[in-house]
């Protein structure tokens, strides 16, 4: 045996319903020595297409189902240290980021009890609202671990399907591999990398998007254009947080508070 | 319709295939049709229309021939002072009262209403109940006012409550068949509708709500349902079967709600006293009191109207 | 038939003055024009109103942020009584604000006295109690108010919108520059002597009248911390556009195209009465009204003919008469929007009906009109026409019923008639509207959440989940 293998590389490639195509662009980029698929428009009508197909069953899922296909996510990132070691992830921020989607994990079957509510009504009604996922989530994710899993897993959680612009497309198409591998139905998560500033305005452009997640765009001056342009079909917006990015804060429910709409049930009462 | 439903052993799937009565939908459009605001000529019209719709009623244990005699002159002529007060539509009384009543009202036109089959319970052998009806109307009476065996209803026991109906109907002769549902201990407005269905397809001549003896009599939501069933079945049957709500109805403002409900459900057609009827004692002077009110343009006292 | 003879609630039982000014800083101060609003049924002039120029915004931002100071530091239990007082005062006059709604927006007195004022007085009441309890709501221990906010209101329910607006922004602390809409002025005018009779601070609340540039003004201050905005989803994307990258909070809530839909066991009166009630209530200018009509098949035509004895039974006329059920349409330029979609179903191939129904000489009024053979491709069934008309639509099944249901770009609220509880539990899942009612329809409550999905806005008004919008 020689001393030194000759190594298997891996090409990075987009996540699109549940497959890891290529663009169908065919363009790539170079990172760190990688070539990377560069996502394209049509790439992001795709990913839409998918998020939109599997949104009815990822929200009809039972919340005890969601939960536990995201413990697998941090199961599965667990088995995967030495892999997001090599990327840069350090021991902190991965182990911040495993305890993350296990405290989501956990919120699957209780945001429902603290976000909705039985209104007492001055008549003989049943009235009882209860959040229901905004529908298909456009993320342009942050570029740190951290961060990316601290806009997918809230979305997820909540029973939202998400096509996110990634920020840094390795560690990002990793984890689409773990999440491909932690019984994620295929199309609730697809991912493009690429360069967030050339497909994000036709994200939230998108008709077919619900919701548009600006955590991870820096420039205010897009972040107030893709706003702008989210407005064309009355997203709900994320805006990028004004206090900056830290991700190891205490998340709250707003991640996915944001994300929900509230349905109220009326019924009347009586035999 | 109604023979072949009954030999086919259908009754059930007929009544409980009718649609549905949401309470609280019902109760909010009786209460919205009671704020209907009737002022001026069209109450006084209404306040004619409702006298000319009472079922004069005494249903007491202390009832004498003297009382009755009492109450049929007054059922004749209202308001003595006024002779432009119409009467009222009948008398209604206990069997054994028929008679004296009869001499009164005989060719005024007045009907003559009594209670026959062992009002107010029902709880009696069927020939009992027969017996009771043949004498009143033998006794003059041209209207029978029956109740219906609530427990055999409750119980499912239909085509118990059905026969019963038919039977009595048919020892009524020429009188008229007024069948009491005493919607009170039925629970449900679904039972209302459905006891509704049953009387008339067992051949009720009216429908009634209330004997008045049990603690909740007529109410608005109540006849309403009555009143979608007497039109829905004479949209599939065409025939025409009257309402009378019994009970606790006592003021004017009272009347002329029961009568918009009329207005605005079932229309023109119901709104006589050949379809329509209160079964009422105390309602009467309240009417006289507010047409007085009407025609002299100031509130009058009980002592300018004759107890009974 | 029994003919009720008019029985008209007076109208002497509230004082309009010939002229108003701009209510800012407790006072009331005259704008840069007037313009003038009129009883929609007569056409009659009722008043003259000052129109708010971009100066008038200014003074009025400026006030509400002089006052958000000392308002926002108030005490909860302070702020509280203050609306309090309010919802007592309203309760006290609703006997004059009933018969001001009605002349200036059209609407019948039998609504305005038994839907709106008891509605208004119930959501001063119920967010009064929030004041003080805040740090209870759910969104954090200490949530703090956003500023100014900046609030357009609608003309269908003047003073319950302004209700809608004004309660939860004072009870969560902050201060309000509210506009209502220029053909509705008045009853928000008379509000701002309810806030002066309440001693409400200077400033807390101000009223800029004036029409849609106005409102841009308002929306667009860059003071405003909070934009608020409840009227057409064109006008709420401009709003959106307008405030984006500005940080500013913003609630939508927006138009809608309801699907009511009737399965074959529903309980077939009580439905009729939920479709009248559902498109020709307040004259189908209600965002959430049920105007596109789902009928199952096999119960089409008995419901067809029940539908049309009701409607036969309506009563439109003089809004102030007491027995009144179809009132005014509030403006020339709304009744020629409705008369063009109308038109429109008409050329499209919809049978078009309507009972016999004599319309007055004067004023804006529009036949209750039920469309029948309507298909998802009718332009009846995809545009709101904010207006007593009713399209109807038929399906076969459960599943067809969600899927035309949820066909369309809004999502505000939807009607499910069905005696079985399954059925109505699964159908209320699957439809996307931020409000289902079952069995019922056009209910509300100030402890009930109320807005829509998708274009049919974002952000809820009432309940809990209403004060989020006011809170950072």
């Amino acid at each position: 045996m020689p001393e030194t293998r000759v190594s298997v590389r891996k090409t990075y490639k987009l996540y699109i319903g549940g497959s890891f195509p290529r663009s169908e662009s065919g363009r790539t980029y170079l990172v760190d020595g990688d070539n990377v698929a560069l996502a394209s428009r049509k790439d992001l009508r795709d990913a839409v297409v998918a998020a939109r197909k599997a949104q009815p069953g990822w929200a009809g899922a039972t919340a005890y189902n969601r939960g536990q296909v995201l413990y697998r996510v941090a199961e599965m990132l667990e088995a995967r240290r030495a892999e997001f070691g090599t990327l840069g992830v350090d021991a902190a921020e991965l182990d911040a980021v495993i305890d993350r989607w296990i405290w989501y994990a956990g919120w699957s079957d209780k945001i429902g009890q603290v976000y909705g509510a039985a209104n007492p009504v001055a008549g003989p009604y049943f009235n009882l609202s209860a959040p229901e996922p905004t529908g298909v989530v456009g993320v342009v994710a942050p570029a740190s671990f951290l961060g990316l899993t601290s806009v997918l897993a809230p979305a997820m959680v909540t029973g939202n399907t998400v096509v996110v612009l990634a920020g840094a497309p390795q560690v990002a198409v990793t984890l689409a591999e773990v999440l491909a591998t932690s019984d994620v139905p295929g199309g609730v998560v697809n991912l493009l990398t690429g360069r967030a500033a050339e497909t994000a305005p036709w994200l939230a452009a998108h008709d077919d998007v619900n919701a548009l997640d600006l955590t991870g765009v820096s420039d205010p001056q897009l972040a107030a254009e893709l706003e702008r342009a989210a407005a064309g079909n009355l997203k709900r917006v994320l805006r990028p947080p004004a206090d900056g990015n830290d991700f190891r804060r205490d998340p709250g429910l707003q991640p996915m508070t944001a994300l929900l709409e509230i349905k109220t049930v009326w019924h009347p009462k009586g035999f | 319709m109604t023979a072949t439903l009954h030999q086919a052993g259908d009754l059930r799937s007929v009544l409980h295939g009718l649609p549905g009565v949401d309470k609280v939908g019902v109760e909010a459009r009786a209460a919205a049709l009671g704020t209907r605001s009737v002022k001026t000529t069209a109450k006084a019209a209404a306040i004619d229309l409702a006298i000319r719709m009472v079922d004069l009623t005494t249903l007491e244990g202390s009832d004498t021939p003297g009382k009755v005699r009492a109450l049929s002159a007054k059922a004749l002529r209202p308001d003595p002072a006024d002779p432009s007060c119409p009467p009222v539509a009948a008398i209604c009384v206990y069997p054994a009262m028929v008679p004296v009543a009869a001499e009164v009202l005989a060719g005024s036109g007045v009907h003559l209403a009594s209670v026959a089959t062992a009002f107010p319970s029902g709880q009696a052998p069927l020939a009992v109940k027969l017996a009771d009806t043949r004498d009143a109307v033998a006794g003059g009476a041209d209207e029978i006012d029956m109740v219906i065996s609530r427990g055999a209803f409750l119980a499912g026991r239909y085509d118990h409550v059905f026969d019963e109906i038919v039977a009595v109907k048919q020892a009524c002769g020429d009188a008229h068949l007024k069948v009491i549902l005493e919607t009170g201990e039925l629970g449900t407005y679904d039972n209302v509708r459905r006891a509704s269905w049953l009387a008339m397809l067992a051949g009720a001549d009216f429908i009634k709500t209330s004997t008045g003896k049990v603690p909740v009599a007529a109410t608005l939501p109540v006849t309403l349902v009555m009143l979608e069933a007497v039109r829905d079945f004479r949209a599939r049957t065409g025939r025409q079967v009257g309402v009378k709500p019994a009970g606790g109805i006592r003021t004017t403002k009272d009347a002329i709600k029961y009568l918009v409900l009329i207005n605005e459900t079932v229309g023109d057609d119901w709104l006589s006293p050949d379809w329509f009827r209160f079964g009422a004692s105390s309602l009467l002077n309240d009417l006289l009191m507010q047409r007085t009110k009407l025609t002299t343009g100031h509130y009058a006292g009980p002592d300018y109207f004759t107890l009974d | 038939m029994f003919e009720y003879a008019p029985a008209p609630e007076s109208r002497s039982v509230v004082e309009i003055a010939p002229s108003y000014g701009l209510f800012i800083d407790g006072e009331f101060t005259p704008g840069k024009d007037v313009f003038k609003t009129v009883n929609p049924a007569s056409e009659e002039v009722l008043a003259e109103v000052a129109e708010a120029g971009p100066e008038d915004v200014d003074r009025a931002v400026a006030a509400a942020r002089r006052a958000f100071g000392t308002w926002s530091a108030l005490p909860g239990p302070e702020r509280a009584r203050y609306l309090f007082r309010i919802a007592r005062i309203i309760q006290e006059r609703s006997r004059e604000l009933a018969v001001l709604e009605s002349l200036d927006n059209g609407k019948p007195i039998r609504e305005s006295r038994d839907v709106d004022l008891p509605l208004v007085a119930a959501h001063f009441f119920y967010h009064a109690g929030w004041a003080d309890k805040l740090e209870y709501a759910g969104f954090g221990p200490d949530p703090r108010p956003l500023g100014v906010a900046g609030q357009v209101i609608p003309w269908n329910f003047p003073l319950l919108m302004l209700a809608w607006k004004i309660a939860p922004a004072l009870a969560t602390g902050n201060t309000v520059v509210l506009k209502p809409a220029e053909t509705t002025p008045l009853s928000a005018l008379f509000f701002a002597d309810v806030c002066r009779q309440a001693d409400l601070p200077p400033g807390v609340v101000n009223i800029v009248t004036g029409a849609g540039d106005t409102g841009r003004h308002l929306v667009e201050h860059p003071d405003v911390n909070k934009v608020a905005f409840t009227g057409s989803t064109e006008v709420g994307r401009q709003i959106a556009r307008a405030v984006a990258g500005t940080g500013k909070k913003l609630s939508l809530e927006l138009g809608g195209k309801a699907a009511n839909i009737v399965f074959d066991d529903a309980p077939i009166d009580q439905a009729v009465e939920g479709i009248v009630n559902g498109i020709f209530f307040n004259q189908g200018h209600v965002c959430c009204a049920g105007s596109r009509l789902l009928v199952q098949e096999s119960v089409y035509e008995p419901l067809m003919e029940s539908l049309k004895r009701r409607m036969a039974t309506l009563r439109l006329g003089d809004p102030l008469d007491k027995n009144t059920d179809i009132g005014a349409i509030n403006s020339a330029a709304q009744l020629a929007r409705i008369r063009e979609l109308s038109d429109v179903g008409a050329a499209e191939g919809a049978e078009r009906w309507s009972p016999a129904c004599e319309l007055p000489e004067q004023g804006f009024w529009f036949a209750p009109t039920i469309f029948t053979g309507v298909t998802q491709a009718h332009r009846i069934a995809r545009e709101e026409i904010f207006g007593p008309v009713l399209s109807v639509l038929t399906f076969r099944t459960p599943d067809e019923a969600v899927e035309k249901a949820n066909n369309t770009p809004y999502g505000l609220s939807a009607g499910i008639w069905s005696d079985k509880g399954s059925r109505i539990l699964a159908v209320a899942d699957r439809l996307r509207a931020g409000v289902v009612w079952a069995n019922t329809f056009n209910k509300f409550d100030p402890t009930s959440p109320f807005g829509g999905y998708k274009e049919s806005g974002y952000g809820r008004e009432g309940g809990r989940h209403g004060l989020e919008a006011y809170l950072a």
